[in-house]
């Protein structure tokens, strides 16, 4: 949370905010979601949900059958042209405060579909919070995603983001005998 | 087992089959269109044929040729005798061959694909609509004449002028085979991404796949071959 301010009063204790701060706070530990999965990245999604991965520490494990009650919308695999108008039609029908993850190439940019059936990235349709790429993204990436996610809402910050990697495969050991020193 | 299936068309056709072949294993019948449904009628029909599985139908381009644009190849075998058979016809462009519907009802959707992806159109079909694409995609993308880049969206692609968000990386990220001028890259030049993304111009990448890649693998192992003299001189 942001500032806070004990105030003791000998016995009763009271802590103040900013009610903006305590409304972002609340909303990042209970990010309803509603997972839009078409394709091979739904695999890993459901590890990610499953419960060796937990998702419940971040608030974010129950998903919603409708968008009016989601606050996350989950982009799972590739995004078809026919598809595009109820992917954005989902977008609007949720209500604000409202935050999209592209998960995996192909929802972050149409992965190496570059062809007349794929929306090259699902930002061209609806805007983006969160890019994951990975072709699938690991579980830890997408909770490293979900995170992300809670600082920016936490920080009021609407600039798209991607996930970094945690391994640089051009300085990854004996790749190319340069950059690892 | 499947040259007898082979055979037994030759007798019953006789000069109507234009052609068979056995490449591989897979034995093939080229069949005039006039007789295509008729020859699948008695394949599946006749008692030592039997050919009651329907496999796949589809089409092939070829846009140079004069005497037929299309050949259209039905892939059949017999849950009965195991035998399987591929059978080709030539269609003109604007040609309709028969529908194979009434013969195997999975012809159905088949037939809606080649439809969908050739623009073939097939006669007495009971519901010959777009089953992949949607209603309002203009040309067959699978002709070879269909521009490579082309796409057609339902909704409107978000303009940069007006995007509340924009993707934190450039459009050749992400797909680096894909969308990046190998010619102008290769030469040095300052145009990274193909020229057709964005526009949308309908314009075709010269250089092949295969050239390019040819290209960047002797590229990898000229700086791969650099780094290991240096690093050999550096210790």
């Amino acid at each position: 949370m942001g500032e806070l301010r004990v105030i003791d009063g000998g016995g009763e204790v009271a802590v103040t905010t900013r009610l903006s701060d305590l409304l972002q706070w609340a909303r990042k530990w209970s990010l309803f979601q509603y997972p839009f999965v078409t394709a091979c990245c739904g695999m890993e999604f459901m590890a990610t949900a499953a419960p060796r991965y937990d998702i419940a520490r971040f608030g974010a494990e129950a998903p919603r059958f409708s968008p009016r009650q989601s606050d996350v919308l989950w982009v799972v695999g590739t995004i078809s042209q026919r598809q595009g108008p109820a992917v954005r039609r989902i977008w609007e029908q949720m209500a604000d405060p409202k935050w999209v993850i592209a998960f995996g190439t192909c929802a972050s940019c149409g992965g190496f579909y570059d062809n007349y059936t794929t929306i090259p990235g699902v930002d061209k349709v609806i805007p983006v919070d969160v890019y994951i790429p990975g072709c699938p993204p690991r579980p830890e990436a997408v909770l490293d995603a979900l995170m992300l996610l809670q600082e920016k809402i936490q920080a009021n910050d609407r600039k798209p983001i991607v996930v970094p990697p945690k391994l640089v495969p051009e300085r990854a050991p004996g790749r190319t005998g340069k950059g690892n020193s | 087992m499947s040259q007898a299936v082979v055979d037994r068309l030759n007798t019953q056709f006789g000069e109507r089959v234009l052609g068979t072949s056995d490449a591989f294993g897979d034995h093939e019948v080229v069949i005039g269109l006039e007789g295509w449904v008729e020859l699948a009628q008695f394949m599946k029909d006749d008692a030592d044929l039997q050919m009651d599985h329907f496999i796949d139908l589809t089409a092939v381009d070829y846009p140079e040729r004069e005497s037929a644009r299309f050949d259209l190849v039905l892939m059949t075998r017999s849950s009965v005798t195991g035998a399987r058979m591929r059978v080709r016809t030539y269609v003109k462009d604007g040609e309709e061959p028969g529908t194979l519907s009434g013969v195997w009802a999975g012809a159905n959707w088949a037939e809606r694909e080649v439809w969908d992806m050739f623009g073939i159109k097939f006669k007495e079909h009971p519901d010959l609509r777009r089953i992949l694409l949607y209603e309002e995609f203009v040309g067959h993308p699978l002709r070879k004449d269909y521009p490579i880049d082309k796409a057609q969206p339902l909704v409107p692609y978000r303009e940069v002028g007006d995007i509340e968000k924009l993707p934190p990386f450039g459009i050749e990220e992400g797909q680096p085979f894909a969308r990046i001028d190998w010619e102008s890259r290769l030469a040095g030049g300052d145009n990274q991404v193909s020229p057709a993304i964005g526009v949308q111009q309908g314009q075709r990448r010269t250089l092949s796949d295969s050239e390019a890649a040819e290209q960047i693998q002797a590229r990898i192992a000229a700086r791969m071959a650099q780094e290991a003299t240096e690093e050999g001189s550096g210790d």
